[in-house]
């Protein structure tokens, strides 16, 4: 188990820990809850696991790099951003697919691009944005949030 | 069902080309582990968050709160609670009734989509401390920059939130 592990695990056990000493019945609501989402997330993770594997497994680096690696430069960041505005998946799962693009081969920048759209912005639940908080809002938001997400994205590659 | 449609995807994709059993099953495995070490944890926190901080709090305290005060409680709340975007919807329009800053709407419904602490452990974990860290500021920079422009330029016309 890496340190990173360890140390996420130890912080969940002192609030856990914590939750207890304030509240008995409050921490274990919460852990009950705490296994329903677990259980609720499991088959999405294992299917995303299993798309990651065949990728990594079939599909040559070299492919890959060539839309969202170094030769494909801004335009292969604009279009992973496009692809993660559009897509409609747990941000959780995002993380150990966005480490796989790095793995073959994308660059910093497409995958910090990438998990910003893909949790910023969200054009499947556009619509109910739109009718809970107003047209406009919901517009202004979900657009500039993808101009943020590029500069963000450029940022994070020049810094790393 | 679609869990299992793709595990038989893999299984004849694998069968096919049993060249690339091991690169498949090895990467599989690896990101499996790495997720079974961290999931539990990242589990029993959000629980925590969902149960011992109620929207009832956030709608009180973001209600009210106004300047730098306003953006820090915004990033707070926005990084605690769990649950998709799409659930923070009508807490944001709770808020706006309530009359707090469009800024601090836009701040909080940011954070809530890509900065919450369960979400960063598992980035933590698969991206390393340098990825995580250097996402995280740069998105409570541009998040706050964002709030302002979309503030002014919903006053800009009308000021109000239809719907």
């Amino acid at each position: 188990m890496s340190i990173t592990a360890i140390l996420i695990n130890a912080f969940a056990l002192v609030c856990l820990i914590y939750g207890f000493y304030r509240d008995r019945d409050k921490a274990v609501k919460s852990l009950k809850k705490a296994a329903k989402s677990l259980f609720g997330i499991l088959p999405t993770i294992l299917i995303i696991i299993i798309i990651i594997g065949l990728m990594l497994g079939f599909v040559p680096p070299a492919e890959i790099s060539r839309f969202v690696g170094e030769q494909s430069g801004i335009l292969g960041v604009l279009l992973v951003g496009a692809v993660g505005a559009v897509l409609h998946i747990p941000a959780l799962i995002a993380f150990p697919l966005a480490a796989s693009m790095l793995e073959s081969g994308a660059t910093v920048m497409a995958v910090a691009a990438f998990i910003t759209t893909l949790t910023m912005i969200g054009i499947v639940t556009l619509p109910m944005e739109i009718k809970i908080l107003g047209k406009k809002f919901a517009l202004l938001r979900n657009g500039l949030s993808f101009i943020i997400a590029i500069i963000i994205a450029i940022l994070i590659g020049v810094i790393l | 069902m679609l869990l299992a449609g793709m595990f038989i995807v893999a299984l004849i994709l694998v069968s096919i080309y049993p060249d690339r059993r091991g690169a498949v099953f090895n990467t599989s495995m690896d990101y499996l582990t790495e997720m079974a070490f961290i999931l539990p944890a990242v589990m029993v926190l959000m629980g925590l968050f969902s149960v011992y901080i109620p929207e009832e709090t956030v709608v009180k305290h973001l209600g009210k709160a106004s300047g730098s005060k306003g953006f820090f409680l915004a990033i707070l709340f926005g990084t605690l609670p769990t649950g998709p975007l799409y659930v923070a919807f009508p807490m944001a329009s709770t808020l706006i009734k309530k009359g707090a800053r469009i800024s601090n709407i836009v701040v909080f419904l940011s954070a809530w989509a890509c900065i919450k602490i369960p979400q960063e452990m598992v980035e933590l974990q698969f991206l390393g401390p340098e990825f995580m860290l250097a996402r995280l500021s740069l998105t409570i920079i541009f998040v706050g920059l964002m709030g302002f422009v979309i503030e002014w330029m919903m006053k800009r016309t009308n000021g109000v939130i239809d719907g």
